[in-house]
């Protein structure tokens, strides 16, 4: 069956997503993400969409699903390169994403989540 | 079909340089203050072809203008019509070219049925139905020669008022001037989200100060540009709000919610260059103007007071 890879780097999770959505993929995609943040105990996951041209409501529910889903097992989510038609469809669609954070390409999106993790670890350091 | 009409056109080609000399009489008295700048010589040849034509068409009998057969008598009407569309004669004007032909055309239709009132009467019908029908279209493609430029005006407008301007390394700025109706505001959007790809910008400033009011749906369109570039990863900024529109939005209950929003351009690009971790500085010990550019008498010591 069809899979979307997901790369462990360190305490990162790596998705990029290649080929058109469908819904089957989107579930898979959730299943393994959520199996993989608890093996691996990773603690951000960066999704790369650069290469989704279309999107629909059920995708779109997706994306905010899994950064909830990570969100749970404490783990950031950030998804990254969004194209500018995907964008406005989501808008359109009434889907902003209120709890997704979002950066322009890879790099962005690794320096936000280095900077949000070291912020995080600040936090929780006086406590131990 | 009818036969009535076959003899119009034998009427017209009988004496047709009569004809159009007279009917080129009316013509230049109905220009009126437009005479100097219509050309004798191409308003004659317009009207020569316009009258060979209709004689063509209507000495096969047919009454309907729409038909195959009026095909070059429509031609030479729709060059008229755009052409005078362009040089900016009202419409009245440039139907005249058809309606003006009617008195020298009836002058010869009652000489000709001098003693046949009745043959007379249906004629006159038929020719003013024809020639009535062929004033109307003129009239149409006269509205739809300004119905385009109209478009084509609109779309210029568009081009011309959604320019996205870099500011800095990472932060654009657009500055919106004019109302803002969902057609526009989907080409600002497409725009700044096209742009903020090609040059990966984090921030973008839109400034809203050329903006004359801000209506429950104007404020929606902002919004909805602003979650847009979110999504994609870039901020946004509204800079420009005038002491009114402030007003406007409370009072109307707009939620502009997390969106940062700052009175001037000058604020909104301070905040943009913290975001970057840049600050403008002055140098130590320059002046606030270069002595050679202050003007000799105004002293820019004002300025300078002020750091």
């Amino acid at each position: 069956m069809e899979r979307i890879p997901i790369l462990k780097m360190g305490n990162y999770l790596l998705v990029t997503i290649q080929v058109d959505m469908h819904d089957r993929l989107a579930m898979t995609l959730q299943d393994d993400l959520t199996a993989k943040i608890v093996t691996h105990h990773s603690r951000a996951v960066l999704i790369d969409i650069s290469a989704l041209e279309m999107v629909d409501s059920f995708i779109g529910r997706m994306l905010a699903n899994i950064a909830a889903m990570s969100r749970v097992l404490d783990a950031e989510t950030v998804v990254v390169g969004m194209r500018p038609a995907v964008a406005i469809t989501l808008v359109e669609l009434g889907m902003p994403l209120k709890g997704v954070r979002t950066a322009l390409n890879v790099e962005q999106g690794m320096a936000l989540l280095q900077t949000s993790l070291a912020a995080r670890d600040r936090e929780d350091a006086p406590g131990f | 079909m009818s036969i009535q009409t076959s003899v119009l056109g034998e009427v017209i080609s009988r004496d047709q340089d009569g004809l159009l000399n007279e009917w080129i009489e009316r013509q230049m008295a109905s220009l009126g203050s437009r005479k100097e700048h219509a050309s004798a010589a191409q308003l004659r040849e317009q009207s020569r072809r316009f009258l060979s034509a209709l004689a063509g068409a209507a000495g096969k009998g047919e009454t309907d203008v729409r038909s195959q057969i009026y095909g070059p008598t429509r031609e030479m009407l729709e060059v008229i019509s755009t052409e005078r569309a362009r040089q900016g004669y009202t419409p009245g004007e440039t139907a005249m070219f058809v309606f003006s032909l009617k008195e020298p055309l009836f002058t010869r239709l009652r000489s000709r049925y001098a003693n046949d009132a009745a043959g007379l009467a249906d004629l006159t019908w038929e020719v003013t139905r024809l020639l009535d029908s062929l004033g109307l279209f003129t009239f149409e493609v006269f509205q739809k020669g300004r119905e385009q430029l109209i478009h084509k005006q609109q779309e210029e407008m568009l081009e011309l008022s959604t320019p996205v301007i870099t500011l800095w390394e990472g932060i654009l700025a657009l500055p919106l001037i004019g109302t803002l109706d969902s057609a526009r505001t989907q080409v600002v959007m497409e725009n700044l989200l096209q742009r903020v790809v090609e040059t990966g910008s984090m921030l973008a400033i839109i400034d809203i100060t050329g903006v004359p009011t801000v209506d429950t749906v104007t404020a929606q369109h902002l919004l909805k540009t602003v979650a847009a570039a979110r999504l994609m990863g870039a901020d946004c900024i509204i800079s420009g709000i005038r002491p009114q529109i402030a007003q406007t939005i409370v009072h109307l209950g707009v939620e502009l919610g997390d969106v940062i929003t700052k009175a001037t351009l000058a604020d909104a690009f301070a905040i943009a260059l913290r975001r970057r971790g840049l600050s403008v500085q002055r140098r130590e010990g320059a002046r606030a103007q270069p002595a050679s550019a202050a003007k000799p008498g105004t002293a820019p010591n004002g300025q300078e007071a002020e750091e």
